[in-house]
């Protein structure tokens, strides 16, 4: 078993957060291995962000995703630029508000409405990575939703636990059911 | 969870490869760190910055990397194991003082991340373009200690080592890692107190009010330090000394002092030399690598393997001095020896020098700024091969 993951977006939305704790949750929550890396390069400057986790059952050598099983994008620059990397029978999770999106034949499209529902719900958009973690562990559940929930109560001070933790619900309601990628 | 699962579990951290260089450090008895943050070796400063006011020990940013290395040189003179942290750019402004170092043997820990160069080059990007100057980066005739590796617990205790060696031997000593491993997160178990073995500084038994030689050695070779200005008065200098510390030119003693410093190092490959090997016993294709190049090169050897190709590899942990009579050893049988590197080719001349029938070694490279993928070095094994990419 081994699971790519990029998750991409715009600088300040989190999602290289979202990156190490998925991978984090991993390493303590399940007997898997885990490896983050990000794009530092300038490809993540001008505004957008790219970390790369992988996940699996053996030791990690080869640390950066070339094709992913699972591409998350929270921006239209991050998808134009990311989407023909996704390996055949891979999975793209967009965000409607900030995706528009195009065909992709040899990939499947899911589209979570993070960004109007944290508006809607939680009057902000800060917490909107908590809510792609909630989301992306119930789509692709290679993580216990309460596995990020402890690692994420533990990264961030006290007084946002609760709020972080109603975040992760929140995101993991958006999703009904989940998907195999490989 | 048990008490003791609980211990082990925080004792496995998820950690930047830059976070467990401080960590190590930490382990070994660093108590002084001076530096000027660069990319990619910042995180190394930012933690230390955090974490060494919690043990009691000192963190200086200086105003550039010639400060730090000399503030790193004066406070393990006085008796702190010392550290600092640069890049390409600043390990270039570090090398006169590398040299004093060498030459007042003073023993410190340098960590180079690094990028591409030359110059300010790339300072994002991975490369290994520094494994010459570490070698030859400051003037003179002279060795060093230079250590890597390819994943976080390997380097933590690769950093241990350089502490080790840097004591006894008392030299400077570099740990060699690049953008990728120094950026990547993955698990680290942190050793428990005292599961690693640490060599602590060798103090002088001379008691006060009696002449301390500082460059007179022990029948063991190694020279007992005093801490400067401490009980003794003694001379530190660059230039070449008697084993009073003060400056001679006397053909005798400058001849002992440059082949001590040398064969101090080149003499105890078998004690300095770590490294890791694969499926050699019947490999006709050897990969040697190093740093973040070396996961690339063991997923591609494992690759192969797995359709039965006859391959293996070498992971080199200590670059200099050079492990020659390792690799001369280890790859007598091989048919072809594929050295992966991210420059336009350190590591393989020397490897070259050091095996018989030397076209036999190829170099799998990659200067783009990227990391040299497990696909480019597969397309060169097939080249070899003649079966075509």
């Amino acid at each position: 078993m081994i699971e790519r993951f990029v998750l991409s977006g715009t600088g300040g939305q989190g999602v290289i957060t979202a990156a190490i704790i998925l991978a984090e949750s991993a390493l303590h929550h399940t007997g898997f291995h885990a490896v983050q890396t990000q794009v530092y390069g300038p490809e993540a400057r001008g505004g957008s962000a790219r970390s790369d986790v992988i996940i699996a059952d053996r030791e990690i050598l080869f640390p950066k995703v070339l094709e992913p099983n699972v591409l998350v994008c929270l921006s239209q620059m991050a998808y134009d630029r990311y989407c023909s990397l996704v390996r055949p029978g891979g999975v793209v999770i967009t965000d409607p508000h900030y995706v528009k999106r195009w065909q992709h034949a040899s990939s499947r499209h899911v589209e979570v409405p993070l960004h109007d529902t944290a508006m809607r719900e939680l009057g902000s958009t800060q917490a909107i990575n908590i809510c792609l973690l909630g989301a992306l562990v119930r789509l692709i559940p290679i993580v216990p939703l309460d596995g990020v929930r402890e690692v994420v109560s533990h990264r961030f001070p006290e007084r946002f636990r609760e709020a972080n933790s109603a975040a992760l619900d929140l995101g993991a309601g958006l999703v009904k059911e989940s998907v195999t990628t490989f | 969870m048990s008490t003791a699962g609980q211990t082990e579990r925080s004792r496995v951290q998820f950690l930047q490869g830059n976070e467990v260089c401080a960590e190590a450090a930490l382990y070994a008895g660093m108590r002084y760190f001076a530096g000027y943050p660069i990319t990619p070796s910042t995180e190394i400063a930012e933690r230390l910055a955090e974490r060494l006011p919690q043990v009691g020990g000192s963190f200086m940013q200086m105003e550039d990397e010639i400060g730090s290395i000399c503030a790193v040189i004066g406070a393990s003179l006085a008796g702190t194991k010392s550290m600092t942290a640069t890049s390409g750019p600043g390990f270039s402004l570090m090398q006169e003082a590398i040299g004093y170092a060498v030459m007042a043997e003073i023993p410190c820990v340098i960590v180079d991340v690094q990028r591409g160069g030359p110059s300010t080059g790339l300072p994002t990007h991975a490369s290994q373009g520094d494994v010459m100057q570490v070698r030859y980066g400051t003037h003179g005739d002279h060795s060093i200690v230079c250590l890597t590796a390819s994943n976080h617990q390997d380097l933590f205790g690769i950093v241990v080592d350089a502490f080790n060696f840097s004591e006894v031997f008392r030299t400077p000593a570099v740990v060699l890692i690049d953008e990728v491993v120094g950026h990547m997160r993955e698990a680290v178990r942190v050793p428990e107190p005292g599961e690693l073995d640490l060599t602590e500084r060798l103090l002088t038994d001379v008691p006060r009010d009696v002449d301390y030689h500082p460059y007179a050695p022990r029948e063991d070779d190694r020279l007992p330090m005093s801490n400067f200005g401490g009980v003794h008065r003694y001379n530190v200098t660059g230039l070449v000394h008697d084993m009073w510390g003060f400056p001679s030119e006397k053909p005798k003693i400058v001849n002992d002092l440059i082949h001590h410093l040398y064969l101090k190092l080149e003499n105890r490959k078998q004690m300095l030399t770590r490294w890791r090997e694969w499926s050699l016993d019947d490999a006709e294709i050897v990969l040697i690598s190093y740093g973040s190049s070396a996961r690339s090169a063991r997923h591609i050897m494992e690759n192969r393997r797995s359709v039965g190709v006859p391959i293996g590899m070498i992971e080199l942990q200590t670059l200099w001095p050079f492990p020659s009579e390792m690799i001369r050893t280890k790859c007598r049988h091989a048919e072809y020896i594929v050295v992966v590197e991210m420059n336009m080719g350190q590591i393989v001349h020397e490897v070259k020098r050091a095996v018989d029938r030397p076209e036999r070694v190829f170099l799998s490279n990659r200067v783009d700024g990227e990391m040299i993928t497990p696909t480019d070095i597969k397309h060169l094994i097939r080249v070899i091969q003649g079966k075509g990419v």
